[in-house]
């Protein structure tokens, strides 16, 4: 785990990840199209837009999932085309899903450990003995897990298999199982989604949290207007595919063109 | 031999020398924190709580002065409370789920200059009101999380002031010295503590406890129960309440038994389990919680597993309660017993965590009696005590073999109690305090002439037990128009025992006849719902379902049932009843921080409905304001339903007593 540093944060860092007029289509579909924006190190950055803006496509192509037909993705200085999923996980990029993906019949720290499995140094055969170096090791990235578990405060349903979890909870496991892989660039899929406003309001402070304690630089997608105000630092807009506005939350508000996405105002 | 040296001992640090030197390789707290539980023995704790004693004087606390204590059941907090007492200095517990109201309270009151607390919520919450607090100088906290960016002038986290007090007493042997004379001049007769009651009957007065008398109480019962330096405890309910601070704190150090200190609150059956206490308290509550949470994972058990679970829990009713009173039982009894104590009650009393348990108490409010007899019956030595903060706990307690359900004991070692005219209780024990903080005119309101506390509960001796039986608040037993007796506790409690009904609130005081007000207990009826297919959407919603109503009447008609059977209370039949949209609520200061309903307060809350519940409408609309757990404010409306009830006539044969 990255020890916290100990000055304050300072709020803009350098650019950790940019994205330069990227397109993605399905078939005849342009999901996202000439889109260019920028995350800097240390920032909560949101995406917002409605419906089938292309927001978790947007998502989607950072971490590697889809690969856009045009456009460049810098990421810590290196630009690339097109990189596979768990390239972006080894290089420092977790999510989390609008959808819980979790492991259903594993107990949530069972799933947060899944989440150390690119940490993990030793051979799977080492693992099966859980033997010498192979059992430090698990000891260590058990610590670690502890930690998370601690920092969530979900000490009370370390054993309990997920699918029996309520929906905020699994929301919760699912960021400790992103954390675990100690990333760089967090992306979170509508973290708030389906929550009640206690839920939210935790959910919220996690997020802080993180970005605080852990130094993690953080991309959400959200609805929730309130939400965004308070959490992020910068926001960009998206509407069918193209960036409408990009800026601190307060100037984002007064757009007209976003008032006019939001609205509905016929294009 | 532990117990004189305990008299010795006048103070709770004096007490944790003589721990370290007689049981210094043996556990004295325990924390389960990173999944795992850490020990420390009572020579470390003794080696902490100096360095802590060190640091805190280095910051300025010094003799007489108060310490607020603010958090959940942590090592850290309890060690502050033994630091602030080595220098002399009083402690002051107060509850961490108070609203920032209590505890600006409970802070000016006691004219804190420090507080210790847990975490970033209790400095936030302390932050939100200090300018009320103007004398607070220090706020010590123990985990450090989200309290980077504080302003650290007056913020020091407890850690490093221990790593500070350490390395003065290795840099300096004149500082142990200092320390070790700070520690020899308290007297057993100044302040040990000050526990803030919870305010059952207005606000909360400061009850002053010294240590001489708070371990003369402790000794007495450590030696009533058999504990030794072998027992452990958990420390899971709140620190700033009296049976905590009793029973695992002072008893713990006058027996050198070990605190274990559970990961979190919501954690704590399940470090229940791991932990195996052999000394366990709950209040009523918790116990009726539990069963119902059995009662609940049975329902969903195989058939075959369910037969063998209420077969064999027929046969604990039966024989159970008179094996562990060692009466006789024929040897069938027995023979079916041993079978069930393999296949039932021993697995069952595993998962709940009461297999070491040896002695175990309850307390606060009248327990049930088929909830007591159900946990004795599956072999739990579980007994009743009656006491209160004024007394440092222990008025009566039962001792083993005399165990009934509606009496709480004969009076406690070397206790003496007396009943007024009035029926009042009133008592003088070894661990009374010496008054409250600040208020010379209560003390003297509650204490006799002749140096007797009034307990300000009614009660008698039960002629046949010869034990104390408690049956009401002083001055809520009233009587009806018609002159019968009305003890709402009593009605109340009847209902309290359906799984379905979490909490009743009975009137009829100078009325024409009883009502009451339920709320349902949302674990219990949630499920029923989930069984039978019954939509709701919000609390409210399943509390005002037709079919919920139903089953409650049923609920009502029984115990009007059971009153019809006593002669006493067969004219104080429920009338009329209906169900609350929303829970009582301690942050609505509707029930008490220990869930005692405030009856006065509920009545004038909810006004309207109780009106309703007299002028024979059947409907009533309330509309309230309801406080939420960060403490802002919001108005619930519902309209709520009112049934009538049958009165029921007395059994045609009615049972000789």
């Amino acid at each position: 785990m990255r020890a916290p540093d100990d000055t304050p944060k300072s709020r803009t860092g350098d650019v950790l990840l940019s994205v330069e007029d990227v397109s993605l289509a399905f078939g005849g579909v342009k999901a996202i199209n000439g889109v260019s924006f920028d995350i800097r190190q240390g920032e909560i950055r949101a995406i917002i837009g409605p419906n089938g803006a292309g927001k978790t496509s947007m998502l989607n192509v950072i971490n590697g999932f889809y690969h856009p037909q045009q456009g460049r993705i810098t990421f810590k200085g290196r630009t690339r085309a097109k990189m596979r999923p768990y390239e972006a996980a080894a290089g420092g990029i977790a999510r989390t899903f609008q959808n819980v993906a979790l492991f259903r019949g594993m107990s949530a720290l069972d799933n947060i450990m899944a989440g150390r499995t690119l940490k993990m140094k030793r051979s799977m055969f080492w693992h099966l003995l859980r033997f010498g170096p192979a059992m430090r090791e698990e000891v260590e990235h058990r610590h670690f897990v502890e930690e998370i578990i601690d920092f969530l405060k979900i000490q009370e349903i370390r054993r309990t298999p997920v699918g029996r979890l309520p929906y905020g909870l699994q929301k919760r496991v699912e960021l400790g199982r992103a954390l675990a892989m100690e990333p760089e660039l967090l992306l979170l899929d509508e973290p708030m989604a389906g929550m009640n406003l206690e839920e939210k309001e935790d959910m919220s402070r996690f997020i802080l949290d993180v970005n605080d304690y852990y130094g993690t630089t953080i991309a959400l997608i959200e609805h929730d207007m309130g939400v965004v105000m308070d959490l992020s630092d910068r926001v960009v807009v998206l509407d069918h595919g193209l960036k409408i506005a990009d800026g601190t939350p307060a100037e984002v508000m007064k757009n007209q063109a976003v008032i006019d996405a939001y609205l509905g105002v016929s294009h | 031999m532990a117990n004189s040296a305990a008299a010795r001992a006048d103070t709770f640090p004096k007490l944790l020398l003589r721990n370290a030197r007689d049981f210094g390789t043996r556990p004295a707290m325990r924390h389960k924190d990173l999944g795992i539980w850490q020990s420390w023995t009572w020579a470390e704790t003794n080696e902490i709580v100096r360095a802590y004693a060190v640091g805190l004087s280095r910051l300025g606390l010094k003799r007489g002065e108060t310490i607020a204590i603010i958090g959940a059941n942590r090592p850290k907090l309890y060690w502050s409370i033994l630091a602030a007492q080595s220098l002399g200095a009083i402690p002051v517990p107060v509850y961490a789920d108070a609203v920032a109201e209590e505890l600006a309270f409970v802070l000016a009151h006691a004219e804190a200059r420090f507080a210790a607390v847990e975490d970033q919520e209790q400095i936030d919450k302390i932050h939100s009101v200090q300018d009320r607090l103007p004398k607070l100088e220090w706020m010590l906290y123990d985990e450090p999380r989200g309290l980077r960016d504080y302003d650290h002038n007056r913020l020091r986290a407890m850690e490093d002031l221990i790593g500070e007090g350490r390395k003065a007493l290795a840099d300096d042997a004149r500082l142990g010295e200092w320390l070790d004379n700070e520690i020899a001049v308290t007297k057993g007769s100044d302040p040990s503590i000050i526990l803030y009651t919870s305010g059952t009957t207005g606000a909360s007065k400061g009850v002053v406890l010294s240590g001489e008398r708070s371990i003369a109480a402790a000794t007495d019962t450590v030696k009533f129960d058999h504990l030794d330096e072998n027992d452990v405890a958990l420390a899971y309910l709140p620190l700033a309440w009296v049976g905590d601070h009793y029973l695992n704190f002072a008893q713990g150090l006058v027996a050198g038994f070990c605190m274990a200190c559970p990961e979190n609150a919501d954690t704590a059956m399940a470090d229940l389990r791991e932990i195996g206490p052999s000394f366990y308290f709950a209040p009523p509550r918790t116990l009726e919680g539990l069963l119902t949470r059995v009662m609940i994972r049975m329902e969903d058990a195989s058939a075959l597993k369910r037969k063998i679970f209420h077969y064999f829990i027929g046969v604990a009713r039966q024989y159970g309660e008179r094996i562990l009173n060692g009466e006789k039982v024929p040897l069938t009894g027995r023979i079916l017993y041993a079978i069930g104590n393999v296949l039932i009650y021993g697995p069952l009393k595993n998962v709940l965590g009461f297999s070491r348990v040896r002695v175990a108490y309850t307390a606060g409010e009248a327990i049930g009696p088929d909830l007591f007899a159900f946990y004795r019956s599956i072999g739990l030595n579980l007994k009743q005590l009656y006491g209160q903060t004024e007394a440092f706990l222990y008025v009566t307690c039962q001792p083993d073999g005399a165990i009934h359900s509606d009496t709480v004991g004969p009076a406690a070692p070397h206790v003496d109690i007396r009943i007024a005219d009035n029926g009042e209780v009133l008592f003088k024990s070894p661990g009374m305090f010496t008054g409250y903080f600040k208020d010379a005119a209560k003390t003297a309101e509650v204490m006799t002439p002749d140096g007797y506390v009034k307990t300000g509960d009614a009660g008698f001796f039960d002629d046949k037990t010869g034990q104390l039986k408690i049956i009401d608040r002083a001055k809520d037993v009233g009587k009806l128009k018609d002159g019968t007796l009305f003890a709402p506790k009593y009605i109340e409690n009847k209902l309290k025992f359906f799984p379905n009904i979490r909490e009743a609130v009975a009137y009829g005081d100078g009325r024409d006849f009883v009502t009451v007000m339920l709320n349902i207990d949302l674990t219990a009826v949630g499920s029923w719902a989930e069984r039978n297919n019954v939509v709701y959407g919000s609390y409210q919603e399943l509390a005002g379902h037709p079919q919920v109503y139903d089953m409650l009447q049923k609920n009502v008609a029984e115990v009007n049932r059971s009153l019809a059977a006593d002669k006493m209370m067969r004219g104080a039949q429920i009338k009329r009843f209906l169900i609350l949209h929303k829970e009582l609520d301690a942050d609505d200061g509707e029930v008490t921080r220990t869930q005692k309903v405030r009856r006065g307060f509920v009545a004038e809350r909810y006004a309207p409905l109780i009106n309703a519940l007299y002028d024979g409408s059947h409907e009533a609309d309330i509309s309230t304001e309801v406080t939420f757990e960060d403490g802002r404010k919001g108005t619930l409306s519902a309209r709520v339903k009112i049934r009538d009830m049958q009165i029921e006539s007395p059994p045609a044969m009615e049972k000789a007593a």
